[in-house]
């Protein structure tokens, strides 16, 4: 798989985009940000939509845009595909035909078949109807199955699930997730919810003020207490996981991989599953290494040992954000500094990171 | 009052031969007129509203001219460049013998002349209030200009190019100036239902005649407009609005 590289700069009266970045060229990439951060023009400009001043846009050896070099290839072809806010089918044609609009005009090495991807987007009983019959959610499916038929190199989708009421993002949420690990197809996916990027997200590209703050694999960012993710109340460590063994008796699930197991409430789904599990910060307590006692007079399921990395200021609050090893992967814990200073904790200081199993997020497969 | 009493009941009803030849003719004119005229008419409508070039703003004065011009000067003018000795006219009989004035042809030619500014207009509106979104969602799909015109812009405004065609249809019904200087009084050649209903008058007596054939076109205009809303809410309906 070819990697994305963008250059972009446009200024917009006092607002500007300056942007500069080497995308993987598989799995999903989050452009996440808030709105103003320049997410949009980012994507309207790959998709040919918008002509920004000053551009360059590669994939693999392929030049899309390089206004220096005088080159704008046109939307029709760039071999992108694009998913709409409002989904935009073609109200006079049925979803079959709105399927199959793309797929038509693209006839190259088919990555995704016609089947496959009605099939995987729960679309068969929809190809007859027609797109204002349809409602919102189906009509975004029908969307996303439209650009993924026109075989794209990289796949863009520009808010998809913003205009869909919550029910309905949860909904999709789970299509999406299928599709992205079915079809080896590059996704680049704008949003500002950061559920989304939690959800989906392999790499992060976190983008304010049309710069980038960073671009990393969503692992790093979300356990990195200097990024502005670790401000917000809901700020939490994406740990992967596999499911390791079910114990019936007790209703629990051990998960491995963050050096010592993990034990969360029992997951329908059989052992070996990779998982994406979240951690709140506000949800972790730190305690010193002799504390280990506490599982067994405490209702405490996870007590994992770890050295604390580093320790970040919290801004809004009278607290600290700290950066926890536990084997190669990073947790995030948020505490008082009163509490910091009590335990003495510096960054080298090993802990233990003490959290409910109720309170660990599960993201769903990987 | 005694010209109500011309209007005897008994015959009201029934058309003579040559009353019944002009409505076939004026139908038949009319049909020609937007059969040639709506695809010119959607050309330039979608030159008029999609597209940048130089003279852009001539072409829209040239195709509104008609709407402006005294319909007798737009006759004479097709005379002078249609006629067998003008330009074009000339050019027509010389390579395939063909005579456009004091003709069938002619008196479509000058009802489609006369009835184009209509049909630009509502075919541009109808061209405009396609969702351009819907546009760019092709491009994106791999669909070319050409591609898009045909299967997007053009499905979409087919309501509005369709009630175009039928308004533009009813106005040709109606066409006088430019047709009797173009292509003359002809019966069942060129003389249509307006053409009929003044030579009616022209003749002494001839109120009933004149009554007569004037219900007639105001049926047929009638049922024009009739038809022109309907199917176009049916057509709206068709691609969700």
């Amino acid at each position: 798989m070819s990697s994305l590289a963008i250059r972009l700069r446009h200024a917009f009266g006092a607002a500007s985009i300056d942007v500069t970045l080497d995308l993987p060229g598989q799995g999903v990439t989050a452009i996440f940000g808030p709105s103003g951060a320049g997410k949009s023009v980012l994507i309207q400009a790959l998709a040919g939509l918008f002509r920004p001043q000053l551009c360059r846009f590669a994939t693999g050896n392929r030049v899309l845009a390089d206004t220096e070099a005088g080159i704008w290839l046109p939307p029709e072809q760039r071999r992108l595909g694009l998913v709409f806010q409002d989904a935009r089918l073609f109200p006079h044609m049925s979803v079959e035909a709105n399927l199959r609009f793309g797929q038509r005009r693209n006839r190259r090495a088919a990555i995704a078949g016609f089947d496959e991807v009605i099939d995987l987007l729960g679309l068969t009983a929809l190809l007859g109807r027609r797109p204002h019959t349809l409602s919102g959610g189906e009509r975004q499916r029908v969307g996303i199955g439209r650009a993924l038929l026109s075989q794209p190199d990289i796949l863009l989708m520009d808010e998809p699930l913003a205009s869909l009421d919550q029910p309905r993002r949860e909904e999709i949420l789970p299509y999406l997730r299928r599709l992205t690990t079915r079809f080896r197809i590059p996704v680049l996916y704008v949003t500002h919810a950061i559920e989304e990027v939690a959800a989906l997200a392999d790499h992060v590209v976190l983008l304010r003020d049309g710069r980038v703050v960073a671009s990393a694999p969503l692992r790093e960012i979300s356990a990195r207490g200097d990024l502005p993710l670790a401000q917000r109340d809901d700020a939490g460590a994406i740990l992967t996981c596999t499911i390791a063994s079910h114990d019936h008796a007790r209703s629990l699930t051990t998960l491995a991989g963050a050096g010592t197991p993990i034990l969360i409430p029992l997951r329908p789904d059989p052992p070996g599953t990779a998982l994406r599990i979240r951690i709140p910060a506000r949800e972790v307590i730190l305690a010193t290494p002799d504390a280990g006692a506490l599982a067994a007079v405490t209702s405490l399921q996870n007590v994992l040992p770890g050295i604390v990395c580093a320790i970040r200021p919290d801004h809004s609050r009278a607290a600290q954000l700290l950066e926890v090893e536990l084997g190669d992967q990073v947790l995030l814990a948020r505490v008082t500094e009163d509490a910091l200073a009590r335990l003495g904790l510096a960054p080298g200081a090993a802990v233990l990171a003490l959290f409910k199993s109720v309170a660990i997020e599960v993201i769903g497969g990987d | 009052m005694s010209r109500w009493n011309d209007l005897k009941p008994s015959g009201f009803w029934s058309l003579s031969p040559e009353e019944w030849e002009a409505v076939r003719l004026t139908l038949a004119v009319a049909a020609r007129a937007v059969g040639f005229g709506l695809p010119v008419a959607i050309l330039v409508a979608w030159l008029l509203s999609g597209t940048r070039f130089p003279g852009r703003a001539l072409l829209g004065a040239l195709a509104h001219l008609p709407l402006v011009l005294p319909p007798v000067v737009t006759g004479w003018l097709l005379l002078l460049v249609f006629g067998i000795r003008g330009p074009v006219g000339g050019l027509l009989f010389q390579m395939f013998g063909v005579r456009l004035a004091f003709t069938t042809a002619g008196a479509a030619l000058a009802c489609a002349v006369m009835t184009f500014p209509v049909m630009v207009r509502s075919v541009r509106l109808a061209l405009e209030a396609a969702d351009p979104g819907l546009e760019l969602a092709a491009r994106t799909l791999g669909a070319g200009r050409l591609d898009r015109f045909f299967n997007i812009t053009l499905p979409l405004a087919a309501p509005g190019i369709l009630v175009g065609g039928i308004v533009g249809y009813a106005t040709c019904l109606g066409e006088f100036g430019a047709v009797i200087t173009f292509a003359a009084n002809i019966p069942g050649q060129t003389q249509t239902l307006p053409l009929a209903i003044y030579t009616a008058l022209q003749a002494p007596g001839g109120e009933a005649k004149a009554a007569q054939l004037s219900l007639v076109s105001l049926v047929l205009a009638l049922t024009g407009l009739l038809l022109a809303e309907w199917s176009g809410k049916r057509l709206n309906a068709r691609v969700g609005r």
